[in-house]
């Protein structure tokens, strides 16, 4: 058998603070065959990028190994001295970062920087250098790559960018390639690129990978064998297909069960949580790292001493973490939570008709132009939304769904047509000018839980004083009730109520901020991705209480979000938006199934599966979101779409298309023939 | 490129002209105009002699007629003698227009300085030059030598050096010129007797490295440990940012890293902070020229403050202005070269 690239041993890392060691990894072992790709995956904080900066020997000054090695092409990296290992770096391991623009030097120009990579390790010609560089961008796919070489990283879009970081990786053919979570910042659709370039480009240099992520679907996609790491251990590790098809450890089984895959439904079949938050590293218990929040602990087993990784009978190579194994039934399925009866759905409550908004951005604050330029985020919505229903508004960065949020709460006023709540004009009405009656009947939920909390007071007074701010209870003891009430609402223990800001989780913050929302008892309220910067099993808990929230109170719910799954899971109709436009809309199961829109179609295909059952079709887009300021002439997707040569006679060049009924409340903006967009087949079979 | 300098230059004319109208104001209040008045003629002088002098001379003329005339863009009419129907100048040692025309600030013409009895033209060119020479030799000094201690103490942040440095720095920017220029001439001109603790022969164009250098070092010394402290922290920044981590995970050694990458994004900051250090550094100037007794610009605007010698002073005021909003002007462009993110139109 082969030698393993990258081979590390029982590794533990802590980091020596002020406050003491923390150990950010322990007994850490993995391997990565030539050729193979492995990957790594945990939630925030569990110690994935720590253990790729010490492959990298770039821990920073207050972390340093405690035990183990790490072993490249055989060689102890501990061992090295500077000059050697400054000749591994860049050439022989190469890392890929999560975000693209922080990791490209802002005053230099792209070619410089990709040439330097030559330069230093093959002692190349400046002019050999320019021509590797060049390749290099042409092989990632890149566009006008002579404009590249000569551009600063702030010219670039985030998906090129991140092109451009891959190929500063592969220049010098690297055998290792570490990627630390490289599609998180940016779109679905454009991560779906940058994952499909980078298995191409692996597989045709024979590099291996280190495949660094929280999101098990794209490593289904991409690796061969995954780790999965919990508090700084490796808990389960294996052939992507035995750990997907067989789970052997509960943390895992627990991830999948949180994740809205394809099956879950938030009536028959809703997501089951994982209780419990994940410890902080000086609080982990004694025993199994797992144990408090696992449903199989057995209290003298799982408790007593740490737990070694052993091999599991099923498949080879696949080890897990958990001493009860054998006496787990796995094939069990999860306890079933409460099922719901779907609710009825009420009359409109909110709709909102050929809304437009742009905004004027000037050139320069003094002596600006008369005219400025019109960044046209929203260009013609029209839909409603009724009582008790989750709306879901999908669509990637800068399709303008936040800005639709804003005129809907009366954040910013509207540049033509109308939203209409509860038989009143709403869109030039500010929130200052807007009765409070109004504002407490459209709540908001914020995308980051960090930023909507004031730091120095306590989260009880914040909700309290939301209350008052809405009128609502007679007095201050009443209110006092209220809040409790509230929290308990939002499953938090009262004692919360004297907690700051500072001493809350991000799911716990996530809590408060819905506590808040739901204080004036709204009958609208608008979330604004409001699960996106938390862990997945976070996730599950917050939309199992959100929609159980607005199940109970029959609240009209404005769902925002990117992610398909999620909204899979929990919208009763999809709107999908796109540069500004409304490209389709109708119930969620007729969003998910063919007829599409082509642009509904890459979305799906791009969504990360985490099911080996689920095969789909792959439809990558080309090219990036066109800019809000100069949308293309005719259909807003034009520029990437895949379809338009079926349209005759340059059509979607030229005319914006009309919304068409395909059926019954399900409409699509594009100029196919009715016969063709239903002739598509299913994303997902 | 061109037209963001010209809008720029539009905007700085116009602030200009906002604070000379405002300098002119102030400087031609009645008391100051009493004290001139007061000077220029014989000793008991009656109130009415004193106003008469001051409606002959024209400083009775409407407020903005007055301004508009300093500028240049008003005809200066001259004095006429009622007797003889000749032109007499304000001041007899200062020759002024025989016939209306166009002379003002404009056209170069900065009046007369009561105090040195010369036209303010020629007293205010060799200051300024003499400042010239002065601010150069600081800026030579300071900029190389701020730089280099902030770029080594922030390159290894933590490190003894770095905390070495960082102690200077701040006890230079602590000490205010007036006591860092008393305790360096007691040290190395009374004590040790290195250096001439009186700069008065360096503007008659004997300057020396004997005569220089305690004014230059006194005025650098404070700004140095300010350019310095920026500096550092910037270059701290910069070394932390995750595309130097990119430079060093590429194999780059140490060096090049510093060099290559982290320099130039090192000197966004402090570039600006230089350049607004200029009018800034002024004041020290002031203090330093007296102190040691060099015939600069510093020097004279005191004279002017202290003689009420009005022309001069507008003519001091009017260079201040100037030089605050240039060096703004050129920190705005130099900014921008330096950071490519920042783009002007
Ligand atoms: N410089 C540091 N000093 C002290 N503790 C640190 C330092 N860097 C990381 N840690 C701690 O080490 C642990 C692991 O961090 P790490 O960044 O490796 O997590 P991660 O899995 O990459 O998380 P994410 O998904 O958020 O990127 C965390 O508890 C973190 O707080
Ligand atoms: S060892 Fe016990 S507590 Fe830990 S994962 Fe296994 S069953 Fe759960
Ligand atoms: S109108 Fe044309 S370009 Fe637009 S989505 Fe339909 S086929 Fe594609
Ligand atoms: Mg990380």
């Amino acid at each position: 058998m082969a030698e393993p690239v990258l081979e590390i041993d029982r590794l533990s890392i802590s980091f020596f603070t002020r406050a003491g060691e923390i150990p950010a990894v322990m007994d850490f072992s993995c391997k990565v065959m030539p050729g193979q790709a492995m990957g790594l995956v945990g939630e925030s904080g569990c110690g994935k990028s720590t253990v790729a900066l010490a492959v990298m020997r770039d821990l920073p000054g207050v972390g340093r190994i405690t035990n183990g090695s790490i072993r490249f092409e055989g060689r102890d990296m501990a061992s090295l001295s500077d000059p050697e290992l400054r000749a591994i770096r860049g050439s022989k391991i190469a890392m890929v970062y999560q975000e693209p623009m922080a990791s490209l030097n802002p005053t230099m120009l792209i070619g410089r920087q990709l040439m330097e990579v030559p330069l230093i390790h093959d002692k190349v010609s400046k002019e050999e250098a320019h021509r590797r560089a060049l390749d290099i961008v042409k092989a990632v796919r890149l566009p006008d790559p002579d404009r590249i070489m000569r551009a600063y990283p702030h010219q670039l879009s985030g998906g090129q960018q991140q092109r451009v970081v891959i190929a500063m990786a592969l220049l010098s053919n690297p055998r290792l390639l570490i990627l630390d979570e490289p599609t998180t910042a940016l779109d679905v659709t454009v991560e779906a690129g940058i994952v499909a370039l980078v298995k191409d480009l692996t597989a045709r240099s024979g590099a291996s990978s280190l495949f660094i992520s929280h999101n098990l679907g794209l490593i289904l996609e991409t690796c061969d064998s995954v780790t999965v790491m919990y508090s700084g251990e490796a808990v389960e590790t294996g052939r992507v297909r035995d750990v997907f098809g067989a789970v052997r450890h509960p943390y895992t089984q627990g991830l999948f069960r949180s994740m809205p895959l394809p099956g879950t439904n938030k009536n028959d079949n809703p997501l089951v949580p994982i209780p419990g938050q994940l410890p902080l590293p000086y609080e982990r218990p004694q025993g199994c790292n797992f144990g408090p929040r696992c449903g199989y602990f057995v209290a003298g087993v799982c408790d007593r001493a740490d737990v070694p990784m052993h091999e599991v009978a099923e498949g080879a190579g696949h080890m897990s973490r958990c001493l009860r194994v054998e006496a787990i039934d796995w094939s069990a399925s999860a306890e079933k939570a409460d099922q719901f009866k779907p609710v009825e759905i009420g009359p409109d409550v909110l709709e909102v008709d050929r809304l437009k908004k742009h905004y004027r951005v000037a050139a320069s604050a003094i002596f600006a132009g008369k005219e400025g330029r019109a960044v046209k985020a929203v260009e013609d919505v029209s839909f409603s939304a009724r009582e008790a229903e989750v709306l879901a508004i999908v669509g990637e960065s800068g399709c303008g769904k936040s800005t639709l949020a804003k005129v809907l709460l009366g954040l910013e006023t509207a540049t033509e047509g109308l939203v209409v709540f509860d038989h009143e004009a709403i869109q030039n009405r500010p929130i200052e000018r807007r009765p409070t009656g109004t504002i407490s009947s459209i709540q908001m939920i914020f995308q980051n839980p960090f930023d909507t909390l004031n730091p120095s007071y306590s989260v009880g007074s914040q909700i309290i004083r939301t209350l008052e701010r809405f009128r609502v209870g007679a007095n201050d003891g009443e209110r006092r009730e209220t809040m409790l009430g509230l929290l308990d609402l939002v499953k938090l223990p009262r004692a919360f109520a004297h907690r700051s800001p500072r001493q809350l989780s991000g799911g716990q913050k996530q809590r408060i901020g819905v506590a808040r929302a739901f204080a004036g008892r709204p009958r609208v309220i608008i979330a604004d991705e409001p699960m996106s910067a938390l862990d997945v099993s976070v996730q599950a808990a917050i939309s199992e209480l959100l929609m159980n929230l607005q199940r109970e109170s029959k609240t009209t719910m404005v769902f925002i979000s990117h992610d398909l799954s999620v909204v899979r899971y929990l919208a009763d109709r999809t709107v999908v938006m796109y540069l500004g436009h409304i490209v389709e809309m109708g119930a969620t199961a007729q969003i998910f199934s063919p007829p599409f829109h082509p642009y509904t179609e890459a979305l799906l295909s791009a969504i990360p599966i985490a099911d080996a059952k689920v095969k789909k079709r792959h439809v990558v887009l080309e090219g990036e979101i066109p800019s809000a300021l100069s949308p293309p002439k005719g259909c807003p997707f034009q520029t990437r779409c895949g379809h338009k040569s079926q349209v005759p006679g340059n059509l979607c060049e030229r005319e914006v298309p009309p919304a068409r009924e395909v059926a019954d409340g399900h409409t699509i903006k594009c100029h196919l023939p009715e016969e063709t967009l239903r002739r598509m087949e299913p994303v997902f079979s | 490129m061109a037209s963001f300098l010209a809008r720029r230059l539009g905007v700085m004319l116009l602030t200009m002209l906002c604070l000379t109208l405002i300098v002119f104001y102030l400087v031609n209040l009645q008391p100051n105009l009493r004290k001139l008045a007061i000077s220029q003629t014989e000793m008991h002088a009656t109130d009415q002699e004193l106003e008469g002098w001051l409606k002959k001379n024209g400083y009775r003329r409407p407020f903005f007629a007055r301004y508009a005339t300093w500028l240049g863009v008003w005809p200066r009419e001259p004095i006429v003698d009622p007797a003889t129907g000749a032109a007499i100048p304000r001041f007899s040692w200062c020759d002024e227009p025989t016939t209306p025309k166009l002379s003002g600030v404009l056209q170069g013409d900065f009046g007369c300085s009561t105090k040195f009895k010369v036209k303010v033209v020629e007293k205010l060119g060799p200051a300024l030059e003499a400042t010239g020479i002065l601010m150069f030799w600081v800026m030579a000094l300071m900029i190389p030598v701020a730089l280099v201690v902030g770029v080594i103490s922030g390159m290894r942040e933590g490190s003894r050096t770095d905390r070495t440095l960082s102690v200077i720095s701040i006890a230079t920017t602590s000490t205010p010129e007036y006591v860092s220029g008393v305790v360096l001439t007691i040290i190395f001109a009374t004590w040790l007797g290195w250096l001439n603790g009186s700069a008065a022969a360096a503007t008659e164009g004997h300057l020396s490295f004997y005569n220089f250098t305690l004014p230059v070092v006194t005025v650098s010394i404070y700004g140095m440990g300010y350019v310095a402290r920026m500096t550092r922290a910037s270059m701290i920044e910069v070394m932390n940012a995750q595309y130097i981590r990119t430079a060093r995970l590429k194999g780059l050694g140490f060096a090049s890293i510093v060099l290559k990458h982290a320099l130039r994004n090192a000197l966004i900051a402090p570039f600006t902070v230089i350049m607004l250090l200029f009018p800034w550094l002024l004041t020290g100037v002031v203090i330093v020229e007296v102190m040691f007794r060099y015939q600069g610009f510093g020097q004279a605007l005191v004279d002017a403050a202290g003689n009420n010698d009005i022309d001069l002073l507008l003519a001091c005021s009017l260079v201040s202005v100037m030089l605050v909003l240039a060096t703004q002007l050129i920190s705005d462009v130099g900014y921008a070269w330096l950071n490519p993110r920042i783009r002007v139109h």
